[in-house]
């Protein structure tokens, strides 16, 4: 179960070669779907290269699972192309593609311990007995699962059941793993744990992993790309850095971590807005619209700093540990600070919005 | 303060659902409200157990009353051994209704899953309508269901005429009594025990785990076997029994639809408490398949203990 090389990757059981040794793992192209009258995915296209780590993040109900379930081949597109190693599979039933699924609910055999439940697809495949054996006894202690190997899902706890739902994926070696929401059933510092867990297990495999989430901590953690959907289509595709840094509209800005969003006027080569004169890092097209920057990167200084600067006045502070958040006028600007005792309410403050976190937004 | 607490509990007090209460109290409060249930037991169960216990190992006299001597014969007649040497005929009856019952069951289980599958997949308005076209039956008095049938088989009806064409039977001959006609019968009084269980397991199968399995490269049928059947073994467990064990017992449909000829144990007990005025004898064969019944519950039962998941 170690990593391999790309060029001998694309061995499913369906028997799938890998046409071009550069050529992306999975390749989604136009897919759209619909039920009844209501469009959940529109023109939905984007790739995800060998051994990376691909996130579909977005709220509820933007058409992510769907897109997933559509990659699995539980549901079927109405239109576009799903392309694996090359090979179109849109029209291949679920269990003809070298793909595998965590799901959100786990869904464990309930009759089968947790050997069966990892065996299960290997016994599909008919592999030999003691090759079974093996491999499902790498898969177990790889996810150090093999004491409970005897146990029953109804026995287990939650991050144990996961762990099975894992071995159980991993163990038929899939070019693709999906993983639907896998952190959602378990509490707050095992989700933290076992998103770490993930990305070292996604790295040592060097396996091509998509997960779909709403937590946007869970995206920027495990993730290599990031892709932000919204409504059934695609709003950003990139790295954590650059989703965060740059994003290209108010809802990605909004939806991951918190942005001040300053509307903006063009004119003579600069922004005007509410909070005085801003030069942003790229100029936009537009005339009227939105810059974004993150309440982190906007520094409180002493004095005036020479350009991008803004007067305010520190209307609310609140204590978070490690950090403090004011709130200062005008705007409200959210700012985000180390928690020095000089800065209290009231205090009248200079801030420097530097213009290379300044973005400005499409909308 | 202290010494009344001591004093209460000395007294063996105790708080049960917000009354006070001692526990001596609580038993006698338990006490009555099973006495209930338990005279209703006691009178409809053990009573006529013990009665019918009695009287199978009883003789018979010759105006066909019962003669109180303690005596064997009865089961050893079931055994084969009568007056003329040993002959199988009782034997073979018990065999025939474990047959019939046992073709019963899968004829009905077999219609029963995919009426199932169907119901549950129906929109919720409609689904109740199918159901109650499954109970409607159930409100029917079973005879006059089984006078029915007899109709629809008789040498008049279209079915006849059409298995006459098609070369299945002569020209002018009715499809019952026999066997086949039997069969009919009883599935279709059995087909509603069968389904509803069935149909109650089917309701709340969890999907994913059938996603699972096809995502695991199972064909149709392993997804069949391994992920949809293991769920619905609760609803198929009652379906069996439900339908098994009266099946067992059967004898009205047997009767109308199957003929002298077709004699199953139910018939043979009818008989005995009726034309044949022999109680100890019919006691004594229903005893026998009261022990055959419950002789294959318990093998259900340890199959299922130990073989599935506990």
């Amino acid at each position: 179960m170690s990593g391999r090389p790309a060029e001998t990757a694309c061995r499913g059981p369906s028997g799938l070669v890998r046409l071009a040794p550069d050529a992306p793992d999975l390749a989604v192209a136009g897919v759209g779907k619909s039920f009844g009258t209501v469009r959940v995915l529109h023109d939905i296209t984007f790739t995800a290269a060998s051994g990376e780590f691909v996130t579909l993040l977005g709220p509820s109900g933007c058409g992510k699972t769907t897109l997933l379930r559509i990659i699995a081949g539980l549901e079927r597109a109405d239109e576009g192309e799903v392309t694996l190693c090359g090979r179109v599979i849109t029209a291949l039933p679920a269990n003809q593609r070298p793909i595998n699924t965590v799901f959100q609910n786990y869904a464990l055999f309930p009759h089968l311990n947790v050997h069966e439940n990892v065996a299960f697809g290997l016994r599909s495949r008919r592999f030999p007995c003691d090759q079974v054996d093996r491999r499902v006894g790498q898969a177990l202690a790889m996810l150090q699962m093999e004491p409970l190997a005897r146990r029953y899902p109804h026995q287990l706890s939650g991050g144990q059941k996961q762990r099975v739902a894992l071995a159980r994926a991993l163990v038929n070696e899939p070019e693709l793993l999906l993983l639907d929401e896998p952190m959602s059933a378990l509490d707050a510092k095992l989700r933290a744990e076992v998103q770490l867990e993930l990305r070292r297990l996604q790295r040592r495999l060097g396996k091509t992993f998509l997960l779909v989430t709403h937590d946007q901590d869970e995206a920027m953690t495990v993730s290599d790309r990031v892709i932000v959907m919204r409504d059934g289509a695609i709003e950003q595709t990139g790295t954590p850095a650059e989703v965060y840094e740059r994003p290209v509209s108010r809802f990605v800005a909004e939806f991951l971590g918190s942005a001040n969003l300053i509307t903006a006027v063009r004119q003579n080569g600069c922004m005007q807005t509410a909070v005085g004169r801003l030069v942003p890092g790229r100029m936009p097209d537009w005339t009227q619209g939105t810059l974004a920057i993150r309440p982190e990167r906007i520094l409180v200084r002493r004095q005036r700093p020479a350009a991008n600067a803004v007067a305010g006045q520190v209307r609310e502070v609140v204590y978070r540990g490690d950090h403090v958040d004011l709130f200062v006028e005008p705007g409200p600007l959210r700012v985000r600070s180390a928690p020095t005792t000089d800065l209290h309410v009231g205090r009248h403050v200079w801030l420097e919005l530097r213009p290379e976190h300044l973005v400005a937004l499409r909308d | 303060m202290v010494a009344r607490h001591e004093k209460a509990v000395r007294r063996g007090l105790l708080i049960w659902y917000g009354q006070l209460t001692t526990s001596r109290r609580l038993a006698l409060r338990g006490a009555a409200l099973a006495a209930v249930p338990g005279a209703w037991l006691l009178v409809f169960l053990i009573m006529p157990l013990t009665a019918m216990v009695a009287v199978a190992f009883a003789g018979r006299g010759s105006y066909g009353e019962v003669v109180w001597t303690l005596s064997t014969g009865n089961f050893r007649r079931l055994a084969g051994f009568g007056v003329l040497g040993w002959s199988a005929d009782y034997l073979l009856i018990l065999g025939r209704s474990c047959w019939v019952a046992l073709v019963t069951t899968v004829l009905s289980l077999l219609l029963a899953y995919p009426l199932a599958f169907f119901i549950a997949a129906r929109p919720r308005r409609t689904r109740y309508l199918w159901l109650a076209a499954v109970i409607i039956p159930f409100c029917t008095n079973l005879v006059v269901r089984t006078y029915a049938w007899m109709l629809l088989l008789s040498s008049q009806s279209p079915l006849a005429r059409l298995a006459a064409a098609v070369g299945l039977t002569d020209p002018g001959s009715a499809l019952y009594p026999s066997r086949a006609a039997v069969y009919v019968g009883m599935v279709g009084s059995f087909l509603p025990f069968a389904v509803l269980p069935l149909y109650t397991s089917v309701e709340r199968l969890d999907w994913s785990v059938v996603e699972a399995a096809q995502d695991l490269y199972a064909s149709r049928l392993r997804v069949f076997l391994q992920a949809i059947l293991p769920q619905t073994l609760p609803g198929l467990t009652v379906a069996l029994i439900l339908t098994f064990i009266p099946a067992m017992g059967a004898f009205v449909v047997p009767d109308l639809l199957g003929g002298a000829r077709y004699m199953l144990v139910g018939n043979l007990i009818q008989q005995q408490f009726g034309s044949s005025r022999d109680w100890p004898f019919g006691a004594a064969v229903s005893l026998g398949l009261m022990l055959l019944t419950l002789a294959g519950l318990f093998i259900l039962r340890r199959r299922g203990t130990a073989g599935g998941a506990a």
